[in-house]
């Protein structure tokens, strides 16, 4: 069972107390944008072994939107974190890089 | 006016813990900024009780403060005094970005009562059960609905749901206390 810690209530919520939101810090492509940029918008996703960053929400908690950033291989979790960023914090890439020097890094 | 009714009006039920529907109790939302003095003196002024960190609930004679997400506060308070504890918040907090909103007959109270109590609410809900010391409320589930819960005492939950699904709730929770269902954990 995947346990994670909900940043904003602070307690270790499971994954049937969570909404999984898919891939994190997707930048959207709306109107005007090409077609490429759109169809990858809506549909391509990440899919890695390994290292990923997605977004959960504490749906039977607080209700907030956060983020987690886990294995999807060993179902290791790194840490959670705020929603209210573009991009994975520090403490997190060193959490992953403690684990995995080898890894490539976010992007 | 019509007379005001909880979902069960009271109801118990003794099995290995005792099972107590709460009848009418006073239940008010509140979402703003926890951080902001004015807030904190409303609820004070409300309940009694100080402004609740992270997790918690704090209670005093008058009613309790529950924390229940970075921007959200339950009110627990008399039934009656309810409709009169709002005008006066909403008139305390009229310049501030702040709702407050009667939610009493839109919930079901049930109490667990006994020795296991926690062990009733632990065999409905993923939640930690063990580490839940007065004073500290937790949002979760119990089966498929959502529910909050505290516990008022060692041997007394607390537990908070959506009224819609109060017999679905009260059904579990007898269930669960059912005799010859022990585990004594
Ligand atoms: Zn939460």
């Amino acid at each position: 069972m995947l346990v994670l810690e909900c940043p904003y209530c602070g307690v270790m919520a499971d994954e049937s107390d969570l909404h999984g939101g898919g891939e994190a810090h997707l930048k959207r492509f709306g109107p005007g944008s090409s077609d490429d940029d759109f169809e990858t918008y809506l549909f391509m996703r990440k899919n890695p072994k390994g290292v990923h960053f997605e977004r959960w929400r504490h749906v039977s908690g607080c209700g907030k939107w956060f983020h987690a950033a886990r294995n999807t291989m060993t179902l290791e979790v790194y840490g959670t974190y705020s929603a209210q960023t573009y991009e994975p914090p520090q403490d997190i890439i060193d959490a992953v890089k403690a684990k995995h020097p080898e890894w490539e890094g976010y992007k | 006016m019509s007379k005001a009714q909880s979902a069960w009006n009271g109801v118990s039920f003794d099995g290995y813990c005792r099972v107590e529907e709460q009848s009418l109790v006073g239940m008010i939302t509140v979402r703003g900024d926890l951080a902001s003095k004015k807030l904190a003196k409303a609820v004070k002024d409300a309940t009694g009780a100080k402004m609740p960190g992270q997790g918690e609930i704090l209670s005093s004679d008058k009613g309790r403060a529950a924390w229940m997400s970075p921007d959200e506060l339950l009110l627990i308070v008399d039934h009656a005094e309810a409709p009169g504890i709002i005008d006066a918040m909403a008139a305390a907090l009229a310049d501030e970005h702040a709702l407050v909103v009667n939610v009493s007959d839109a919930r079901a109270v049930f109490h667990v009562k006994g020795k296991a109590a926690r062990e009733v609410v632990a065999k409905l809900s993923p939640a930690d059960v063990s580490v839940m010391a007065p004073g500290m409320l937790r949002r979760t589930r119990i089966a498929q609905v959502p529910a909050a819960f505290h516990m008022v005492d060692e041997e007394t939950a607390e537990l908070v749901c959506f009224r819609s699904v109060g017999q679905y709730a009260y059904d579990l929770l007898k269930d669960a206390a059912l005799p010859g269902g022990e585990v004594w954990v």
